[in-house]
């Protein structure tokens, strides 16, 4: 079809430039839900909480509860361990964090059961500063869940957590 | 129509690929050059919005599957799930139902428009059967997708299906059975007919492909009933032509399907339906979805019950004898003024036995919708097969050009 070649844009231009633009608006309008509705749903990001009862728990234990669709390492420290956690020069520490910023009583620590290297859970009692030792690579953390040795890069998570009373905590 | 394509590669890549697999030159030769005669009018658009509607049904269904569960005790909470919790999962559903029922719609425009146009009628024949194949895969898979919400209705309708089964002698309890995977419809049969809903709409893809094929090779009929005769005269490209027409029917289309969609998601829906399954307790008034809603009027119509089945089963297996049914050498009724007027009462028929589906039972519906299924028999096995013997038809054009354009220029 030949037509004179106008050095302005045509009638014919600007329809198809319009048409295509409304056509990507509609096209993105169409393709949104069909990928929005993989990710998580409602029923999942409704903030789940879990509410534990801490007096169970004896002096010395590691509590293992399920949150999230993860574990949950609950641990009642003894004096010991405590003093341990808080004795530690930040210059010693891969990942520095006082423990002080990481457990709101500090007979009781909370953090999430997953090794920040690959995603194993840790396990407790193990490793030389007796707090958590990863199986899959060999990260080990102390009594307060801090990296000490290994390739995990960070501290194991301090999730949201609150304490209702003193032998009640909601986490998340 | 030929074969041979007439695309050419522009590019040192483009012919490196073609000669190895020339998808494009096929695709090129199908539908951008491919000779579509020049007087179609819209109710051949049904083709492309009906292939619009499988890709919106596989596409919804499949992530609509990502979030739906399959058992007895599941499925009606997940289907719930889908429509509060997951996100747009209440919109995606809503395209899937309705998507069902447009989906049917557009296919029985197409089928009526088959019939009127004589599109079945030699050398259509074999894509004729393809049509009526898809039309039963179709039918049987939205029964089983109208099970899995498990709701009264699914479950009642579900029952009253596999029982038709029981009407054959001698292995009918045998086979119903087998179907159930135990003494009734549960879990078992809720499981399997979730697998077979989510297989037949890759099957029907396939018969579509053949049904694609067929029509390609043997070209479209159309509304003159006359064959092209001179491709410069009678045809245009495909592409700009009919490309742009199809997509403005089906832009059409969807807006009447946005409706439904977005402001009246549920009309279609039968309110018993949000009851969950109880097998011990059926529903007062069952029905099936609207599109099945002719064969089951037929079926309640019959007072025998292995009868009743056979008639059910003859509706729709008659369709596929079209082409040796009409016997007459015309094949549009707009030349063939008698087979237009019963092709009018077969299509009051069709639309009356769906009303009488819808309907309770009681004398006079079923007086009534005996005569309309002796109404739909009769066309089949008995007007058309006489008609042709006797009708007076018009004078067809001489060429499809000479019926459409003003002035023509003479064959060569």
């Amino acid at each position: 079809m030949s037509q004179a070649h106008a050095i302005e844009p045509s009638r014919r231009d600007f329809l198809y430039l319009a048409t295509g633009a409304v056509g990507a608006v509609g096209a993105a309008a169409v393709v949104w839900p069909l990928v929005d509705q993989m990710n998580p749903d409602a029923s999942t990001l409704a903030l789940a909480s879990i509410e534990v009862d801490l007096g169970p728990v004896a002096e010395g234990q590691i509590l293992t509860v399920k949150w999230r669709g993860g574990p949950v390492f609950i641990r009642h420290r003894t004096a010991k361990e405590i003093k341990e956690a808080v004795d530690t020069p930040l210059s010693e520490l891969k990942d520095p964090q006082t423990d002080a910023a990481r457990a709101q009583k500090p007979e009781w620590l909370i953090v999430v059961g997953v090794c920040t290297h690959l995603g194993c859970v840790p396990l407790g009692h193990d490793g030389q500063y007796d707090g958590w030792k990863c199986p899959c690579h060999g990260s080990i953390y102390d009594t307060s869940g801090r990296i000490r040795q290994g390739p995990a890069p960070l501290n194991l998570a301090v999730p949201d957590y609150k304490f209702l009373t003193d032998t009640r905590v909601k986490i998340g | 129509m030929d074969g041979h394509s007439t695309y050419t590669p522009k590019s040192g890549i483009a012919r490196w690929f073609e000669s190895r697999l020339p998808i494009v030159g096929l695709v090129h030769s199908s539908f951008v050059a491919y000779p579509v005669p020049r007087n179609l009018n819209y109710f051949w658009a049904f083709g492309a919005i009906l292939s619009f509607m499988l890709i919106i049904q596989i596409i919804t269904g499949v992530t609509l599957a990502m979030h739906y569960t399959a058992s007895a005790a599941q499925a009606f909470n997940s289907v719930e799930h889908i429509m509060r919790d997951v996100n747009f999962g209440w919109l995606i559903r809503y395209m899937h139902s309705n998507g069902a029922s447009f989906f049917f719609l557009a296919v029985y425009i197409h089928i009526f428009r088959g019939m009127y146009y004589g599109s079945y009628k030699a050398p259509r024949e074999v894509l004729w059967i393809l049509g009526v194949i898809i039309y039963v895969l179709m039918m049987a898979t939205a029964f089983m997708g109208y099970v899995l919400p498990w709701g009264q209705m699914s479950f009642a309708g579900a029952t009253v299906i596999t029982n038709l089964f029981t009407a054959i002698p001698l292995v009918g309890a045998g086979v119903a059975h087998w179907l159930w995977g135990g003494y009734a419809v549960g879990d078992p049969t809720l499981n399997r007919f979730f697998a077979l809903h989510y297989l037949l709409p890759f099957m029907i893809v396939g018969v579509v492909i053949l049904h694609v094929w067929a029509l390609h090779v043997v070209g479209q009929n159309n509304p003159d009933g006359v064959e092209v005769q001179d491709v410069r005269r009678d045809t245009v490209p495909f592409t700009p032509y009919a490309t742009i027409k199809d997509l403005f029917a089906t832009a059409v289309f969807f807006v009447f399907y946005a409706w439904f969609v977005f402001f009246i998601p549920n009309y279609l829906l039968d309110a018993d339906n949000f009851n969950p399954a109880n097998p011990l307790v059926t529903p007062a008034h069952i029905v099936p979805e609207w599109y099945l809603l002719p064969f089951y009027a037929i079926l309640r119509a019959i007072p025998d019950k292995l009868m009743g089945v056979v008639a059910l089963a003859a509706a729709m297996a008659l369709l596929a004898f079209l082409p040796w049914l009409d016997t007459s050498p015309v094949k549009s009724a707009k030349y063939r003024p008698l087979k237009k007027f019963f092709f009018w009462v077969f299509v009051v028929c069709c639309v009356g036995l769906g009303y009488l589906g819808s309907q309770e039972v009681s004398d006079s519906a079923t007086l009534v919708a005996r005569l309309l299924s002796v109404g739909y028999f009769g066309y089949l096995v008995v007007v058309l097969p006489v008609l042709g013997l006797i009708e007076k038809t018009k004078p067809l054009p001489a060429s499809i050009a000479d019926a459409v354009l003003p002035h023509a220029a003479p064959a060569e």
